[in-house]
């Protein structure tokens, strides 16, 4: 079972199909959870407190917007764990958002720099395409080892 | 005054990944209002987002604009609007200063903006979110427009402390005093001022607080009035200036921070509050008064005899500033023209740094201790083009405004 990073990180149905085709998605639930599940922390809605922007800084400088560290600082040791991932480019918002542009930018470029393989994949937009979208990804699944990993990340 | 909460809209990226959204909160909650994100439906994106014309990446941005267009277009209520987003994000400065100006065109909500980062505290915001529960809760009051009776009002500022007692809309006594211990420095100006009126504090049917210390100080004199100094100075510059109606702009360059507020009828609009350092403040002009060996009263004058184009000088930062004005002085530069290049510089800060965000309006009126140094209101003048109004009793902005709204609180009002 490999680990799967999944762009957009918060896109349930991208994080369902990598479930069912036996591998472990890596996207928001798993960050936020971690935060949420955290006693002690108590900065709502998501548990994030001015220390995560100040983790964040492992992957973006200091003069990157707090904002963008504060995101890093999710899903970077996610991506640091991932042994592959699948990028869907120009989804609907509905399908999933990370809501930062320049986040997204700097995972789609951290995700590529890593050297793990990656699917990148168009956001279908009529039923055929659809068909096609979810056949490249179960193709792209089974290629991927079925051993679990032993890679971790570094939170 | 209504017991309701005051609820303030938020329209925000990257608050809760700064970790700072629990600091809005709380911020909100002290000052007796609830922050809220408007709900809409995800159809309401896009097309809101066409609509405002405003082609941005990020889907927390295009959020941001569909909720100030429900805002606007009334589908959802609230009593004004909160604005922040993340400190170096271009694309968020654009929407943000986008957003800032267009809520208040298209509708009577207050705005407050901020650019955050993660160590951004409930303090920092204080001010900001007082100033848009008092619009909200004190709209009534803020309409007042005559001072009636015999009130008092402190101001409990960063450098110094000011008290004016009024009487029948007439100032009859002021006090000034630097701020060195809150509440002794707050007495010695309430001291004066009641001599100079030639009336006792038992005289005295209703007091008002404002500036950083109006907690403290409103506690010790039992005020009827505790207020932050956004809405309080707005009130008062346009009473000194006889233009209670219609639009004006009100600049108050602190000796902490400088406020430009847009005005409208006497109630704020859009304002800002702050400054990147203290370069771009009084506190720099004091400090170039010191090194050029003369009284900060003196200092305008001197200004005014000098030519600030003589003289390299960014305040930016106070350091850098200062190691400007210390260069210059050693190349031989005239103390004139240093004055005025400080002077130039300050004004010069607070137009690209402040003045950018409120829609100037005339007439602008500068207030507080810094508009007495003519040099500065020459300097404004100028990067404005405008001619600035210095009402009387403008170093007093904070003690007027505070006695003018307190008379609210007389019995029998």
């Amino acid at each position: 079972m490999a680990k799967v990073f999944i762009y957009p990180a918060t896109s349930l149905i991208l994080s369902d199909l990598v479930a069912r085709f036996g591998h472990k998605p890596l996207g928001a639930a798993l960050g936020i959870r971690e935060r949420i599940q955290t006693a002690g922390v108590d900065s709502p809605p998501l548990q994030i407190t001015p220390e995560d922007p100040k983790r964040g800084l492992k992957y973006a400088a200091v003069e990157v917007p707090s904002g963008v560290r504060g995101r890093m600082a999710i899903y970077g040791p996610l991506i640091e764990e991932a042994d592959a991932a699948i990028i869907v480019t120009e989804a609907d918002l509905a399908f999933g958002c990370m809501g930062c542009a320049r986040t997204d930018e700097l995972i789609l470029f951290s995700l590529r720099q890593s050297g793990i393989p990656i699917l990148e994949l168009e956001y279908p937009r009529d039923e055929e395409e659809g068909i096609r979208f979810v056949a490249a990804v179960k193709k792209f699944l089974d290629g991927l080892p079925k051993e679990e990993s032993n890679k971790e990340g570094e939170a | 005054m209504s017991d309701r909460k005051v609820r303030i809209a938020q329209l925000s990226c990257g608050a809760e990944y700064s970790g700072v959204q629990k600091e809005i909160y709380e911020a909100a909650e002290s000052v007796g209002a609830e922050v809220f994100f408007p709900d809409i439906a995800l159809a309401d994106v896009e097309r809101a987002v066409k609509k405002f014309g405003l082609d941005v990446k990020s889907a927390d941005l295009k959020l941001m604009i569909a909720r100030a267009l429900a805002l606007v277009e009334g589908k959802v209520e609230a009593d004004g609007v909160f604005i922040g987003t993340c400190f170096r994000c271009a694309e968020a400065a654009i929407v943000r200063n986008e957003l800032r100006r267009y809520i208040p065109e298209h509708s009577k909500l207050s705005v407050v903006s901020y650019s955050f980062t993660e160590r951004t505290t409930a303090g920092t915001l204080l001010t900001r979110m007082e100033a848009l529960t008092t619009i909200a809760r004190r709209r009534a009051l803020l309409a007042r427009e005559e001072q009636t009776g015999i009130t008092m009002g402190i101001d409990s500022g960063s450098s110094t402390t000011k008290a004016v007692v009024m009487k029948d809309n007439v100032i009859v006594g002021t006090g000034w005093h630097p701020t060195t211990e809150v509440i002794k420095s707050a007495e010695s100006a309430v001291a004066d001022a009641l001599a100079m009126a030639g009336l006792a504090r038992e005289d005295i049917q209703a007091i008002g607080t404002t500036g950083y210390g109006r907690f403290l100080i409103g506690k010790h004199f039992g005020a009827q009035l505790i207020q932050e100094e956004l809405t309080v100075n707005s009130k008062g510059a346009v009473y000194l200036a006889g233009h209670q109606r219609g639009s004006a702009t009100v600049i108050d360059i602190g000796g902490m921070d400088n406020k430009a507020i847009s005005v409208i009828d006497g109630i704020p609009g859009t304002f800002t509050m702050g400054g990147i350092c203290a370069g771009a403040s009084g506190r720099f002009l004091e400090m170039t008064a010191k090194r050029l060996g003369v009284d900060i009263t003196e200092l305008g004058p001197l200004a005014m005899k000098g030519i600030g184009k003589n003289v390299p000088m960014n305040s930016y930062c106070i350091v850098f500033g200062t190691q400007s004005l210390v260069n210059a002085l050693a190349a031989g530069s005239s103390p004139e023209d240093v004055a005025a290049a400080a002077c130039h510089s300050v004004a010069e800060q607070v137009f690209e740094q402040q003045l950018q965000e409120v829609d100037i309006k005339e007439p602008v009126i500068m207030v507080g201790g810094t508009s007495l140094i003519e040099g500065l209101v020459y300097a404004m003048g100028q990067l404005l083009q405008t001619e600035i109004v210095v009402p009387h009793h403008s170093q007093y902005i904070g003690a007027v405004g505070s006695a003018l709204l307190a008379s609210g609180f007389i019995k029998g009002e």
